[in-house]
């Protein structure tokens, strides 16, 4: 799901680092208002743990590769916005260092997968666990909302590669940029989510959140509750 | 909580932070058995060549843009290397990141939460 340079045109992917400059202010905010200096340490693990699972390629037999992100553990453990700041830095360091994702496209990147993803995930978790109680219920809540953060993410991600022939087709109707109509790369994008990449999001989040509630660590993930209640 | 036994847990999650580092070789390991390929929209010019019969000027000019200096999580020199190397490097690279986005996103929630206390 990470964007190389050359895929995105540059009225793309400079709409990716404007969508984010605002958001990253936010969150800079946000966390002065409710950051507990106690839990600081807990943004550096987030941040290390979401580079890490990125690292663990999922096979598609035969077709591709993905990965899960743990995004939407993450904004359950230090708040969406934490995560966005947090899954942001990992996606710098992927690009600057690792070659992944492009660094004309770290805006983009960061939108979809650290935006986009926490986001969404972790308010269908917290619509979820109102329903679902207890420390199972409130597990099978996360990894749905795992399942939703990166499925929509990677739908954005498909949008942005999709527009990119409309945008930028050559005289000679080549593309310039990420050759697929929109309607391919929804679809290639979504059936490996839907399938798989979604699914090992989901294992990956119900289960640590489920592991987190049965164990002394459970005031890891009630303290960010109380904060963003607030 | 009290401090202390929040700050073994905290200790308790490095801890498990460093044993997937270990593991990460999992995530070249099984898609070269399974013969995953590249993820969708991630390949490299020349495979984008293979597949359409020609290389996007645009992509072109921009994938050139940024050389990093360990590419694929590879070390400098290592790209194409045996599996059994790139392994090494994956751990190590693993190892780094954790560094680097630990230390990164500890200094930035530290001058955060810093500003707050000043304030009140």
């Amino acid at each position: 799901m990470h964007i190389p340079d050359g895929y995105l045109g540059p009225p793309t992917y400079l709409a990716g680092f404007a969508a984010c400059a605002p958001l990253w202010a936010i969150a800079a905010r946000k966390l002065k208002e409710t950051l507990d200096a106690r839990r600081t340490p807990l943004l550096a693990i987030s941040a290390a743990f979401t580079f890490l699972v990125m690292m663990f390629n999922i096979p598609l037999p035969g077709g591709s590769t993905g990965h899960a992100v743990g995004g939407v553990l993450i904004a359950i453990v230090v708040g969406p916005w934490g995560a966005m700041l947090s899954v942001s830095i990992a996606l710098v360091i992927q690009a600057l260092l690792f070659g992944d994702g492009g660094i004309t496209a770290i805006g983009a990147n960061c939108f979809n997968i650290a935006f986009v993803m926490p986001f969404t995930g972790y308010y269908a978790y917290r619509l979820l666990s109102k329903a679902l109680s207890g420390g199972k219920g409130r597990a099978i809540a996360a990894g749905i909302g795992g399942y939703v953060g990166l499925n929509i993410a990677a739908f954005t991600t498909a949008l942005m590669f999709g527009i990119q022939p409309i945008l930028h087709t050559g005289t000679d109707g080549r593309a310039l940029y990420a050759p697929y109509p929109l309607s391919v790369a929804v679809h290639a994008m979504m059936i490996e989510h839907l399938v798989l990449f979604g699914v090992a999001e989901a294992l990956v989040t119900g289960l640590a959140v489920f592991h987190l509630e049965n164990s002394r660590s459970a005031w890891v993930l009630r303290a960010s509750a109380e904060e963003t209640r607030r | 909580m009290s401090p202390s036994r929040g700050s073994r847990e905290l200790r308790k999650f490095w801890v498990v932070l460093i044993v997937l580092a270990f593991l990460t070789p999992l995530g070249i390991y099984l898609p070269k058995l399974l013969q995953g390929g590249s993820a969708w929209g991630e390949w490299g010019v020349e495979e984008v060549e293979k597949m359409i019969g020609y290389a996007p000027r645009g992509m072109k000019r921009l994938a050139e843009l940024w050389k990093a200096p360990m590419p694929d999580y590879a070390l400098p020199g290592q790209e194409g290397a045996p599996a059994s190397r790139l392994s090494v490097s994956y751990i190590l690279s693993a190892l780094l990141g954790i560094v680097a986005c630990g230390g990164g996103a500890w200094l930035l929630g530290r001058w955060l939460a810093g500003k707050k206390k000043r304030r009140s």
